[in-house]
């Protein structure tokens, strides 16, 4: 029983070499449904989009590229349960996703046991790369660096003495809020206040202790559902401290959660709003004209990701003509990719991080979505060891 | 430091007394049911999630033609009150009724199908609003009159929906003491609360008096959910399982099917949960957080059951023979 693993693999990489398929399908897997589906869709939506224009050059060759989006809900538990369903399919040679680090972390150790390739246009947490699976890579940022970066912002630029972070207890969340945390209290600041919270609604308790610390700064490291609702019940109650927020805020929904509130808040991203990238406008309108939806900032990394592995599979079926790559031969070639994509140069370093990454500090100047980019940041920081 | 801390007392009570009115408005539901049926309807926290949800739907399309929020504000309670009692009744009927027809004295059978419903109610809601609007979550619109913020002595704010909250769940209790001590219906509700069988005997239908109880508490739940909707912005299809679970704990605590008690009850769980979740951290120096407010107001709440484990206001029941 303990070969089992094994044997699926061996079969996994003979069948798919031998059978000669005539279909490559690439997955994108994020939530579609439930609360951070907002997110999700994007993610969904970017991915289709470039394994759609990428189609015809693979039909000369007589290979269909299909596309297979998959649903994980922003649970771990259906994300694995995703990852296995991905897996059994022997025509999927690439997954595009996920949204959440905590969900992405355990679905990793199974497309890692397949060899399949991962590139995920979301997952900041450290923990994605630093085990150095081969065939694990992500075009996005890091938390490690994001949360210094957004402390620095707020220490330095914003002038903040006194801070209050809290966090969802997520992988991410926290990940990115004790990154901060650290970061802040390294540059002087006082953090006055550090609370994990799985509140949905009431958070009232949180808030008069707020009006008790008196801070200047509330950063949130969390997802926009609870982000939103937590700026909106602060400023009701009087709170004017400023507010920070990770990537996780980069959505239209936010504004739609916090409404006028949202007006002066900040957020970091790693995925830069499209007046950001000049390639990005095009792709905008190509994106509005197929999905009849603008395209919001996870779209263009999905994108990107999509067109690594077209870039990867059109690499690897150049130099063995004729043939159709295995689930392994597309890992290597995914790593070993290096493209002019519409967020800028990506090519992957040796733990499948993006050599060079930007940052971005966005602030809503009005009640609308996206914000307007107030510093962009080429990675200066180096992630902690 | 600690001067601010006792400064702030006041405004943590008043914050207690919202989160309180909510909980015991839904326990009430909770406490009336269990009164005349001995079931706990834990459909009831899905019962609460439809009226807050109806409210927004409400608030949506309503918002073009009535521009008064006041007025937008009754007709949301309303309109919630008779979805929610609707949707109520309804459980009784499909539900509870063919059970109790068919002769189930066991209670753990309505429990089981208690619990079913209520997950099939939460599907529901979220199938039929992301294929309406396709949202997860639904937002109530601000109103500056509805958020202006009124000073109180004591260093205390309170918006002008808290103060609806506080209102409407005051002029909802009197309503229903009313109902139950003074009206006929309320004589028929007492008395097949004591004992059915006989109730019948005296010409009161049992079935009727039952599914109109159910809408009585399904009308209160829904009130509830639009006022939770307003004092706390967002609702989604799964919000009812939080205050749903915590009002039960109220209505418990105050000793279950008692309407006092359960009023109490919500008070006395919003209190130390507020409470809790804002001394906690400083008492214990941020080791222990604001997450752990309800771990408190459940610690508290096993400690009283302990002493009192009728709740409150509840009789000691003796086993029949």
């Amino acid at each position: 029983m303990k070969n089992l693993p094994l044997t699926a693999l061996l079969l996994s990489s003979a069948l798919s070499a031998t059978v000669g398929a005539d279909t490559i399908k690439i997955a994108s897997v994020s939530p579609l449904s439930g609360s951070q589906a907002g997110l999700g869709e994007m993610i969904k939506l970017g991915a289709q989009l470039a394994i759609e224009e990428a189609s015809p050059w693979f039909k000369e060759k007589g290979i269909t590229l299909a596309f297979s989006p998959q649903d994980d809900q922003a649970s771990p538990d259906v994300g694995v349960a995703t990852a296995r369903r991905i897996v059994n399919d022997k025509e999927i040679l690439g997954v595009i996703g996920h949204l959440n680090s905590g969900v992405a972390i355990p679905a990793s150790e199974v497309y890692r046991e397949y060899q399949l390739a991962m590139v995920s246009p979301a997952n900041t947490n450290p923990q994605i790369t630093e085990r150095r699976y081969p065939n694990v890579n992500r075009i996005c940022g890091r938390d490690d660096v994001q949360g210094p970066v957004g402390a620095e912002f707020a220490v330095n630029e914003l002038g903040a003495k006194r801070i209050f972070v809290v966090h969802d207890k997520t992988t991410y969340g926290q990940g990115v809020a004790e990154a901060f945390r650290t970061r802040a209290l390294a540059l002087g600041a006082e953090v006055v206040g550090y609370d994990g919270t799985e509140e949905l609604s009431n958070f009232s308790s949180l808030i008069l202790r707020m009006r008790v610390m008196k801070p200047d700064v509330v950063y949130f490291g969390g997802i926009y559902d609870r982000g939103g609702v937590l700026l909106k019940q602060m400023r009701e109650r009087g709170i004017t401290a400023t507010y920070i927020g990770p990537d996780a805020m980069d959505s239209s929904e936010f504004v739609k959660i916090a409404q006028d509130a949202v007006v002066g808040a900040y957020y970091t991203t790693v995925a830069g709003p499209a007046d950001q990238f000049p390639a990005a406008r095009s792709f905008a309108e190509r994106f509005k004209t197929r999905f009849q939806k603008d395209a919001e900032s996870y779209a263009l990394y999905a994108y990107d990701c999509g067109n690594v592995f077209v870039a990867a599979l059109k690499d690897w079926m150049e130099k063995n003509p004729g043939k159709t790559p295995t689930r392994a031969d597309v890992a290597e070639a995914v790593r070993a990719v290096s493209i002019d994509g519409i967020t800028g140069a990506i090519a992957f370093d040796d733990k499948g991080d993006r050599v060079r990454s930007d940052y971005y500090i966005v602030k809503f100047e009005t009640a609308s979505y996206p914000g307007k980019t107030v510093k962009a940041i080429t990675q200066t920081i180096e992630p902690a060891p | 430091m600690d001067g601010a801390l006792l400064e702030i007392l006041p405004s943590i009570i008043l914050e207690g007394l919202l989160v309180g009115s909510v909980y015991a408005m839904i326990a009430l539901g909770y406490t009336m049911v269990y009164g005349v049926l001995g079931l706990i309807n834990f459909a009831h926290s899905e019962v609460f999630m439809i009226g807050a949800v109806t409210g927004v739907e409400v608030f949506r399309y309503l918002s073009p033609h009535i521009e008064n929020p006041f007025t937008l504000l009754v007709v949301a309670i309303v309109t919630a009150g008779f979805v929610s009692g609707a949707t109520a009744v309804t459980i009784e009927r499909l539900a509870y009724r063919p059970l109790r027809r068919r002769g189930y004295t066991n209670r753990l059978v309505p429990l089981i199908t208690a619990i079913g419903i209520s997950f099939f109610l939460q599907d529901l809601v979220r199938l039929i609003e992301g294929l309406w609007h396709g949202e997860f979550y639904m937002n109530y619109p601000s109103h500056a009159e509805l958020e202006h913020t009124l000073v109180l002595p004591l260093d205390m704010t309170l918006q002008v929906k808290g103060l609806i909250t506080i209102v409407v769940t005051l002029l909802m209790l009197a309503g229903l003491w009313f109902l139950v001590k003074r009206t006929r219906l309320g004589k028929a509700i007492r008395a097949v609360a004591q004992d059915a069988t006989t109730a019948s005997l005296m010409g009161v239908n049992p079935d009727s008096i039952i599914a109109r109880t159910f809408f009585i508490g399904g009308f209160l739940g829904g009130v509830a959910g639009v006022l939770f909707g307003v004092l706390y912005t967002q609702v989604n299809p799964f919000c009812g399982f939080i205050p749903g679970i915590k009002a039960f704990t109220a209505a418990v605590l105050g000793g279950i099917g008692s309407i006092p008690g359960a009023m109490i009850g919500g008070v006395i769980l919003g209190q130390l949960e507020t409470l809790g979740g804002f001394y906690l951290p400083f008492f214990t120096n941020g080791a222990v957080g604001t997450e752990y407010k309800d771990v408190f107001g459940f610690v508290i709440l096993v400690l009283l059951l302990l002493c009192r484990p009728q709740g409150i206001f509840g009789k000691a029941q003796k086993d029949k023979v």
